[in-house]
């Protein structure tokens, strides 16, 4: 406490003789509501700071990939097969370009190999235009409309800012479609963990007793299990012409049937020590009822530590998702999530060849770093009382 | 936890005032921690029975329908006769509960029934890659120990130093990279500079051979890539662990009583805070072998490892149920198994956790 605030003021103790000079300071500690503590607690955190922005970044995209996306993700040009990635330019020999240009590409056939190759072409130029009309797309399913955040003048010709796949798909609009399953499923799977979490978790703490007891072994079994084995069992059983929101759904539930053990046991552990604190039996020495206490008094002082929890839970779903859909039991084609676009890059020799294909790997590295530092940041926070 | 600077306490004072702590004789206590232990085992793996007859029953139609149609989809005449024989013979045709308890005798009597896939009876081909599988899990729990030990000591001791900066760095990266990303960055890297191909578990000319010392030497050498891929998140998490625990013991006031004592830095480390630190460390690997097994799966269909991965994810993709539900009964068994064998030698040097579980 003592750091803190000599962080917050500048002052280091109070027998400081510049003490008194400052009171404003001062009393805007004191006066300073929990949730005012908390948030210069997570302030001090930098990465999470910084992790918290991309975080938003990354869920806007997921909303408005249509948008973002400068081509459907579905649309195919065999012809540009594992075309690189185009730079873009904003200098040439006439000065300073806004917006930037890509060169186009000569494609040939590698005389030995057969294999196609494309060489930067510098006499072809392709601007790059701000929303433009491309593909038609319905936005929410509710808009029909092309409008793209940037593409090319005419949508005969495409622009591969992060390279082109197996069958001349835009990676960059791949990615991004993929981004909302991929990142949304985390959030959806989370929360029903959280949901069989507390409340299973919040009768074993709450009650005690035989039901504790029984909650706790189903917990160690299930946690003793190998989990990635019986998820992938689970979701081969899923059928294979179920439409891609059922599946969706269907994989959420596996994950969360073994998520939820982990949150369980934060909310128990809270639980188990809040019981018995005074505040508490104040309160039911006042008269109020259990499920009062639980709601107005007790869920007030655990929620920061939960959030945090849930935070940290994030990550791992995300990778769990990933890693079904990477092995094909996950998602599946036609649906986009970054296992799926993984699978692609399985083929050693196509990632030799275009090892723009990882580039969904880097997104879940980032979403997975980003939320880890966002939970760190928020569990330092979530208890802005402590040293 | 023995009591620090024990030796020095004790050593000017009569016998009835020394203090002591646990030593390591097998009391009654510690043998009925074991039987308990022992018998909860028994509804932990009836429980797993029961997951895994669950998920032989969850595809859609019962186990020879999906044989036949794949007999019918490859061209071959199916066989009525011969699909009622066989229904007989794993009674399908009888209620579940029974069928259950056919699998479950069958199994016990060591029939793990038969692979359609493969044409060959389970037990023919699990054995083999369960061992691999167990083998190179338990060797990256043994190289998570040593590296993430010696690592965490190191930066612990040194904290803030250039190493520290690095280590931490490493470790941070380490837990956020999921296993098949490495493992795929890794080969793509290989094989883009080098032309080489990391995957497998055997040279050529080993794959198909009979076990022998020179087939084992051969392993040993591929063994380092599927060991520092699995092991990556564990060290890093090892390491953090490590640092953290010194460090708060690092700290503490008796420390500096034996520096003051004019103990030797190295010798100060290694016998009091290490020791102390390190209970939590080992506290932590109930949970490492279900991590591990569960990661050597996805890892060992990247690199192409003979062990149960791709043989299970096989299984799964085309319904080959009972190969399947072997795996993962197995799998699940000996994890457990595996588990409790640790928390009992857990028990044996750490007299704390007797206590918790009564």
């Amino acid at each position: 406490m003592t750091q803190d605030f000599a962080a917050e003021t500048g002052n280091s103790f109070p027998d400081d003789p510049e003490f008194d000079e400052v009171p404003s300071e001062r009393e805007r500690i004191f006066v300073a509501s929990p949730r005012q503590l908390m948030w210069w607690r997570f302030r001090r955190h930098r990465m999470a700071l910084l992790s918290s922005v991309v975080l938003i970044l990354l869920y806007l995209a997921a909303l408005t990939w249509e948008f973002l996306a400068p081509y459907d993700p579905l649309r195919h040009d065999v012809q540009s097969a594992y075309a690189p990635p185009q730079l873009l330019q904003f200098f040439d020999e006439e000065g300073l370009h806004f917006p930037p240009f890509v060169y186009g590409f000569k494609s040939g056939r590698d005389p030995e190999t057969f294999r196609k190759i494309f060489e930067v072409d510098e006499s072809v130029k392709y601007p790059i235009r701000f929303m433009v009309h491309g593909d038609p797309y319905k936005f929410w399913g509710l808009m029909e409309t092309d409008l793209h955040l940037f593409g090319l003048e005419s949508n005969e010709s495409t622009v591969f800012l992060l390279g082109a796949d197996r069958l001349g798909r835009d990676v960059l609009s791949r990615l991004l479609a993929a981004t909302r399953i991929s990142v949304s499923i985390g959030l959806v799977g989370v929360i029903l963990s959280f949901v069989l979490g507390v409340l299973i978790g919040g009768i074993s703490g709450y009650y005690g007793g035989t039901a504790d007891i029984l909650i706790q072994r189903i917990i160690e079994f299930i946690r003793a299990m190998p989990s990635i084995p019986l998820w992938l069992a689970l979701s081969a059983a899923i059928p294979k012409e179920w439409p891609v929101t059922r599946v969706y759904f269907a994989i959420t539930i596996i994950l969360s049937l073994i998520g939820w053990t982990g949150l369980a046991r934060v909310v128990r552990g809270r639980f188990l020590s809040l019981r018995e604190e005074d505040f508490v039996q104040a309160a039911r020495f006042a008269g109020a009822s259990e499920g009062r206490i639980i709601v107005r008094h007790m869920t007030p002082s655990f929620l920061s530590h939960i959030i945090a929890s849930l935070t940290l839970a994030v990550p791992s779903m995300i990778l769990s998702e990933t890693s079904l859909s990477f092995l094909g039991l996950g998602m599946r084609p036609p649906a986009l999530s970054w296992g799926v676009l993984l699978r692609e890059a399985q083929n050693l020799q196509a990632v030799v060849l275009a090892p723009w294909l990882l580039t969904p790997g880097l997104l879940v590295v980032i979403a997975v770093l980003a939320f880890n530092f966002v939970g760190d940041g928020l569990r330092d926070a979530a208890d802005p009382y402590a040293r | 936890m023995l009591f620090p600077f024990q030796n020095v306490y004790n050593a000017n004072r009569p016998a009835h005032c020394k203090l002591v702590g646990p030593t390591l004789t097998v009391s009654g206590e510690m043998i009925a921690f074991i039987v308990r232990r022992i018998l909860l085992l028994i509804p932990t793996l009836f429980f797993i029975t029961i997951v895994t007859f669950l998920v032989i029953e969850l595809p859609p139609g019962d186990y020879l329908d999906a044989y036949a149609a794949n007999l019918a989809a490859g061209g071959d005449p199916v066989d009525q006769e011969r699909l009622e024989a066989l229904r007989k013979q794993f009674g399908l045709d009888k209620p579940a509960p029974l069928r259950y308890l056919q699998w479950l005798t069958n199994i016990l009597r060591g029939n793990f029934g038969f692979s359609f896939e493969w044409n060959v009876p389970v037990e023919n081909l699990i054995w083999e890659r369960l061992a691999l599988t167990f083998f190179i899990s338990l060797s990256t729990i043994l190289f998570t120990w040593v590296v993430g030990f010696l690592i965490g000591v190191y930066s612990a001791v040194n904290q803030y130093s250039v190493g520290d900066y690095i280590f931490t760095t490493l470790g941070f990266i380490g837990l956020g990279l999921p296993n098949f990303l490495i493992a795929l960055v890794i080969m793509w890297y290989a094989f883009d500079q080098f032309g080489l191909r990391l995957s497998g578990l055997f040279s050529q000319e080993y794959r198909a051979a009979p076990w022998s010392l020179a087939k084992f030497l051969d392993m040993i050498t591929h063994l380092w890539l599927p060991l520092i891929i699995l092991g990556t998140a564990g060290t890093a998490e090892m390491i953090r662990t490590m640092r953290a625990n010194l460090l708060d013991e690092l700290n503490k006031p008796y420390v500096e009583t034996a520096r003051a004592k004019g103990l030797r830095e190295r010798v100060l480390v290694r016998k009091y805070p290490v020791r102390v630190a390190l209970n939590p460390f080992v506290s932590t690997v109930g949970w490492t072998l279900p991590n591990l097994i569960s990661g050597a799966t996805i890892v060992s269909v990247v690199l192409s490892l003979p062990t149960t991965g791709p043989m299970l994810l096989g299984a799964l993709m085309t319904q080959d149920m009972y190969l399947a539900a072997s795996f993962l009964l197995m799998l699940s068994v000996l994890t457990v198994v595996g588990t409790l064998i640790s928390d009992l030698l857990l028990a044996v040097l750490d007299p704390r956790i007797r206590m918790e579980t009564q």
